[in-house]
């Protein structure tokens, strides 16, 4: 289907389209076939109270463009900036027969509303014994390579992963952005969808019509055996660029993306590492208890009899995300720093 | 006359400084020397001047992501500011920071913040410092209209009022957080009317006007000097950018900004009252003009010849522990 995916072929037209088209493609469905979908977020349509255009950013990475003109200000609702009472208001709006999907804009943004995540949505299923049915999507963008500087750039993935309530999805490609967001808008429980600002040009071939990826299903863009390169969001891109090189000198790579890091597809990981016997794994997030360190300690685990060589993780070094492009650069894991770590687990 | 001339050519010195760099950092964006986001604050040039003026190195403002003229009003070196902003290792935070998190802690300048509502509750810390080692010194905060509606901006002015803190928030009103009007966003009629509610002395100036502005925030600043508790200022100015370098600005009404560039403009206002007043020659204003024209050159000149940081060294220096 796609280069990235190892989704079956879906019957039915496709067409070229962005990663940011596609996140809007599912959004636009899903409030065509349920009434029940609302979008509110700072700026997802812009332009409210003003003299000139509205609709004048749609979100402003434009994942949003168009929802409003289509479906009024009544269910494409631009709010003040308080975060805190966007995802509140989300969550009690879940609560009470809707199915919101809040964006935060920046993921950073997550720090003014975090209690109104941790400690009240992602809590109210198992604390008010399964009597409440919070469906929400939580939209964000992370990460570097924008020049957007500390408080832009972030991850912050792991940090809602380490929550139990949450689940987090982490698309890599348009196509299952599509799908994962059908899944994210339908799911009964309170999702993170997290969008790496690089990857909103990208572009893939896309099905027309509406599909949902099940959560849990690592999807297997590159298939190999001699080592195992877990890779998640705009990381999959450099697996997949590294994996491509190895080829070329008959080293085999099975690159295995989760695409959703909760729930995650363990068993995917710790079977193709049962092949390889080697695994490295590359996250854009910070070293210490982080999804890296996450998936190494499953391998660790699980997969200890499997290993030949010691894990290698690549991530991003323990400090804030600096604004000089320089920095930011070295910051950032690439493509030279997944080979350099795949030819120390080969020993080469 | 009721300032005196080194004032006033302070006053304007300060003023056209903060334009002139503000406008060549749009030219620089625009013709790839300047990396990330920009947010310029020309067009409100007179308040961050009018905040600042009087304050000294230890008294300290906390700043947002439109911050550049707050740094200038007080007293940061542009060419240390340009660096920062072109990502240079001789910039004021070693090109760590960037536009939206300039700071010159000896300079009184605690940061611009790309967090909104992210400043008030830091400089209510600062208040409480002052207030604590009893220093007398004055903390202020430049808020937007849209970060009033931040929680954390409402929780820092009730603090500041019951715990009685040397806090003068400034509320820059122009109009527009991004691409919402400030009008939607806040849900009264009045931002002043709703800060005065939280107990404390709260007055709405024409932030296009150096000289109200500069009145009030002196009365206020005193006060908060004398122990006498916050106040909120609210001053109507007019942002003559787009919301970041870039924005097109479609959500603004036709000819809005031509005409606010025409009639709104704090430095005309400034020049065209002085002279009136015959308080300064239009000669002394057009020398500064020139002199800062200058100046700005040389910082560009200085910021593009500036080193780059080093991807070994300096990526992992000012950490406390590495792994
Ligand atoms: C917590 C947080 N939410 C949202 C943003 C995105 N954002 C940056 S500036 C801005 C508008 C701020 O408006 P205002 O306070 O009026 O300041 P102005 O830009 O007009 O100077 C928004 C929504 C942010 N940086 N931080
Ligand atoms: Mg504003």
């Amino acid at each position: 289907m796609t280069n990235n995916s190892n989704n079956a072929q879906v019957a039915g037209k496709t067409s070229i389209k962005t990663y940011r088209d596609a996140i809007n493609d599912a959004i636009r469905e899903e409030m065509r076939r349920d009434p029940t979908v609302i979008v509110l977020g700072e700026e997802v349509s812009g332009g409210a109270g003003c003299d000139g255009e509205d609709d004048a950013y749609g979100g402003v990475f434009g994942v949003t463009k168009g929802l409003m003109p289509e479906f009024g200000r009544e269910r494409v609702i631009d709010t003040p900036i308080s975060e805190a009472a966007i995802i509140g208001a989300a969550a009690g709006a879940a609560n009470n027969g809707l199915r919101p999907i809040a964006e935060l804009m920046f993921f950073d943004f997550i720090g003014v509303s975090f209690d109104q995540i941790f400690n009240q949505a992602a809590k109210f299923r198992y604390m008010f014994g399964g009597k409440s049915k919070t469906p929400m999507v939580i939209r964000g963008t992370v990460g570097g390579g924008w020049r957007a500087g500390a408080q832009h750039s972030s991850m912050l993935h792991s940090i809602v992963t380490h929550i139990a309530g949450l689940k987090v999805v982490m698309p890599s490609n348009a196509y299952d952005a599509k799908g994962l967001m059908v899944q994210a808008i339908r799911d009964d429980d309170p999702v993170i969808f997290l969008e790496h600002k690089v990857m909103y040009d990208n572009e893939c071939e896309v099905p027309d019509e509406q599909y949902a990826i099940p959560f849990g299903e690592a999807a297997f863009p590159r298939q190999g055996k001699d080592v195992t390169i877990v890779a998640i969001s705009n990381m999959v891109t450099h697996a997949i660029a590294a994996a491509d090189i190895l080829a070329e000198e008959g080293i085999s790579c099975d690159v295995i993306d989760p695409r959703t890091v909760s729930p995650m597809d363990d068993e995917a990981i710790l079977e193709s590492v049962e092949v390889t016997g080697r695994l490295v794994v590359v996250d854009e997030g910070n070293p210490r208890c982080g999804l890296a360190s996450d998936i190494a300690g499953i391998v660790a685990e699980k997969g200890f009899h499997s290993l030949r060589a010691p894990i290698r993780t690549v991530t991003a070094p323990h400090t804030p995300v600096p604004f000089a492009p320089e920095l930011e650069d070295a910051y950032l894991p690439n493509v030279d720093k997944v080979l350099a770590a795949v030819r120390e687990v080969l020993g080469a | 006359m009721p300032y005196q001339e080194e004032f006033l050519l302070r006053a304007y010195r300060s003023m056209r400084t903060i334009r002139e760099f503000e406008e060549r950092c749009i030219a620089e964006f625009m013709g790839g020397n300047v990396p990330g986001f920009v947010h310029a604050s020309n067009g409100q040039e007179a308040i961050a001047v009018a905040a600042c003026i009087d304050l000294s190195d230890s008294d300290i403002i906390g700043s947002t992501h439109r911050g550049h003229g707050h740094c200038i009003a007080k007293g940061c070196d542009i060419g240390g500011m340009m660096k920062e902003i072109m990502g240079r290792s001789t910039g004021l935070c070693k090109g760590k920071g960037g536009s939206m998190h300039i700071a010159d802690i000896d300079k009184g300048m605690l940061g611009a913040n790309a967090i909104v509502g992210g400043g008030p509750p830091l400089v209510n810390g600062a208040a409480l410092a002052s207030k604590t080692l009893g220093t007398k010194n004055v903390a202020l905060s430049f808020n937007g209209d849209g970060s009033a509606n931040q929680g954390t901006a409402m929780e820092a002015m009730n603090m500041a009022v019951v715990l009685q803190l040397p806090h003068v928030f400034i509320y820059e009103n122009n109009g527009y957080a991004e691409g919402t009007a400030a009008n939607y966003g806040l849900g009264c009629d009045s931002l002043t009317d709703r800060n005065a509610g939280f107990g404390m002395p709260a007055e709405c100036v024409d932030g296009n006007d150096f000289f109200a502005t500069y009145e009030a925030i002196k009365v206020a600043t005193k006060r908060a000097r004398d122990g006498g508790g916050p106040t909120s200022i609210e001053a109507k100015c007019v942002r003559f950018d787009g919301h970041f370098i870039g924005d097109p600005q479609l959500y603004r009404g036709k000819d809005e900004v031509k005409n606010a560039r025409k009639n709104q403009d704090c430095l005309k206002i400034f020049r065209d009252r002085v002279i009136k007043e015959g308080w300064l020659k239009t000669a002394a204003m057009d020398a500064i003009d020139k002199e800062i024209k200058v100046e700005i050159e040389q910082a560009v000149a200085d910021g593009l010849a500036a080193p780059h940081p080093d991807p070994v060294t300096d990526l992992m220096s000012d950490v406390y522990c590495s792994y």
